[in-house]
């Protein structure tokens, strides 16, 4: 922040700049100038604003309608070249959807993928991060950099090489249960485990995201707070539950809802491991999407797809920031 | 930065440089039993986080047989760059790889300026209709991509885009979330320095060019960080504005030739050898750089 100081000195070169005009402004000048700085900063603000708000508009509100107009036609594969030739069809898309047995797979199979990942995310990565809090001082940046490592790598890549390390045959965990003279399961060719493995994977890749959040939120807590507990003879455990986690909500409430949502939208782990297999096991509502729309190109039925999704994200998202924020009184 | 150890610490001397740190000022704690359970426990999980990559890795240079062996090989007895050979062969590497910095270097410039332009005008312009462009990047935060794929796609058909670099660029031009980070990082300039800015007669442009962008050089730093990146891993929607194979990003090129039975025919192999060259570098940056991502995820979240 030294630098304000600094910097401070350096608009006084530009009094010749473009801007001043009557140099011999008075008491009355100065206050016109001020009202119209007030308009310049009016205009400016909308100018500053037009390139972001132009982009936005093009590229995410119009086709975010698009999509809501999409799903009450027939939209298919010549309606890309001709989309206003596509038929309005009310609620059909929304009704098939729901006795669309593959689709309901699907939202089952989100659900598992949500359900169950989200809680070892949130609890893995608080673990570590509380460890890495705690007992350690020395190589505390070489293990948060190990731990964060997973979240930056391309996941496209990191699921071709999952996909080896979970090969039956001569994959690493198959090594594994070989040295102790067991037999690896077929991880991603079980309908019952190729699920859980993709939660595995989901884990192994998103738990640093939630540590480095945690870790910022573990170093807001002011120390005095730990001491007076510690003297008044808490221990560890009463610590943690008394102090730590209700100091850390805020930061638990914000990591749950961005994990909640990116697994909500869980689309390359599936796509590149197991392509929705073994009979539509590891299918999840933003695969089916792409398929329907992009492979069989019945484009409005996604965009329905689409909405339920979003439908249900929104639900969601409200429904932990009205729990997380009543746990709090 | 509240590193700065304490001036007013009874220390002694040598325990201020921060080489030898702490070890003759600071009253030495005992080694418990807790704090080596931590590190025993901290190195488990480090090694199961790693674990991939070693895989990775090491198999990438690998032989044939030794790829198949069953129980698998732990460490290749004959190290072999066959699979990086075979691979350069089969899938022109170079190609996607300038796709890939094309699209990613676009995409993080127009971030830069436009999500700068807007976070300075929501963090220090006063005018009519702010709130309402604050609300409106908040709303776009929590938006997920796939509600806009579909009607994207035929946008891009009609706009003649797909196949593109402009069609894999522009959907990504401005992000919200640079825009958010951008304004956090924008409030905390001191206003009276760009009244008197204002006073001595610069204009806005100017005080954005000039002086807001200067003091914000670190969250540019982020910010082109986590754009770069972004760009660098994304996938759906290269998958989705590609057909022709000449303008696959590299995520697309290998996944596609990952999931496509009769390219890479399951030769592990060759798609160890891939990945290893798409993480490699990722990971390299990363290592170089982390001091930029912890801070930047922590800044996003804190508010």
């Amino acid at each position: 922040m030294s630098t304000t100081t600094g910097k401070a000195a350096q608009p006084a070169k530009v009094q010749a700049g473009p801007g001043t005009t009557s140099p011999a402004a008075g008491p009355k000048g100065s206050r016109r100038r001020r009202k119209s700085s007030m308009g310049v900063q009016n205009m400016a603000g909308w100018l500053f604003s037009t390139p972001f708000l132009v982009l936005f508009l093009v590229f995410m509100a119009v086709p975010i309608i698009a999509t809501l107009v999409m799903s009450f036609t027939d939209f298919g594969l010549r309606n890309v070249t001709h989309p206003l030739d596509a038929n309005f069809i009310g609620f059909e898309n929304y009704t098939k959807l729901f006795s669309d047995e593959k689709f309901l797979k699907s939202l089952f199979n989100t659900a598992y993928f949500v359900v169950v990942g989200v809680p070892l995310t949130i609890l893995l990565g608080l673990v570590v991060a509380v460890l890495l809090n705690n007992g350690i001082d020395r190589a505390r940046t070489f293990f948060r950099v190990g731990f964060y490592a997973p979240v930056v790598t391309t996941i496209v890549a990191v699921a071709v090489v999952w996909r080896f390390v979970l090969d039956p045959s001569d994959g690493l965990v198959a090594g594994l249960f070989s040295e102790v003279g067991l037999t690896a399961p077929d991880f991603l060719g079980s309908e019952k485990l190729a699920m859980p493995s993709m939660i595995a994977m989901a884990v192994w890749r998103n738990l640093g995201t939630v540590m480095v959040l945690f870790i910022a939120g573990l170093q807001a807590i002011p120390t005095e707070v730990r001491e007076a507990a510690r003297l008044d003879g808490a221990n560890i455990w009463q610590e943690f539950k008394g102090i730590t986690v209700p100091l850390l909500r805020p930061t638990l409430l914000y990591a749950t809802v961005i994990t909640t949502i990116g697994y909500l939208n869980v689309f390359e782990e599936p796509f590149v491991m197991t392509q929705g297999g073994p009979s539509d096991s590891t299918l999840t509502v933003s695969l089916n999407m792409y398929r329907e729309g992009f492979n069989f190109f019945h484009m409005g039925y996604a965009s329905a797809m689409a909405y339920v999704l979003f439908v249900v994200i929104m639900g969601i998202t409200v429904l932990q920031l009205r729990l997380l924020k009543d746990n709090t009184k | 930065m509240s590193a700065t150890s304490a001036p007013g610490a009874v220390s002694t001397a040598p325990s201020k440089k921060p080489g030898n740190d702490g070890k003759p000022g600071r009253p030495k704690r005992p080694r418990s039993l807790k704090r080596v359970l931590v590190y025993v426990l901290l190195s488990l999980g480090l090694l199961i986080m790693s674990a991939p990559f070693l895989w990775m890795a090491v198999s990438a240079f690998k032989t044939t047989s030794e790829l198949t062996a069953s129980p698998p090989v732990w460490i290749p007895t004959e190290w072999t760059l066959d699979n990086f050979r075979d691979l350069l062969d089969k899938l022109d590497l170079p190609l996607y790889f300038m796709n890939s910095v094309i699209v990613a270097v676009l995409v993080t410039v127009s971030n830069l300026v436009f999500c700068s332009m807007l976070g300075y005008a929501l963090a220090k312009l006063k005018f009519a209709g702010r709130n309402k462009i604050f609300g409106l990047v908040l709303g776009a935060l929590m938006v997920p991509g796939n509600l806009m794929l579909l009607p994207l796609f035929v946008l891009m058909s009609k706009m003649g885009l797909i196949d593109s670099y402009a069609g894999l660029v522009l959907p990504f031009a401005a992000g919200a979330f640079g825009v958010f980070l951008m304004r956090q990082f924008m409030q905390s300039i001191p206003d009276e320095l760009l009244e008197a800015a204002r006073m001595d007669g610069a204009g806005e442009w100017y005080i954005f060019w000039r002086i807001v962008m200067p003091l914000v050089k670190p969250a540019l730093a982020t910010l082109s960080i986590f754009t770069f990146l972004g760009s660098w891993n994304n996938f759906v929607w290269p998958l989705i504005a590609t057909n022709d194979p000449d303008k696959y990003t590299l995520p697309v090129a290998l996944a596609t030739f990952a999931t496509d039975p009769n390219k890479a025919g399951g030769s592990n192999g060759m798609l160890m050898a891939g990945s290893f060259l798409i993480v490699l570098p990722v990971l390299v940056v990363f290592i170089a750089l982390q001091r930029h991502f912890t801070q930047g995820i922590a800044t996003a979240g804190m508010k």
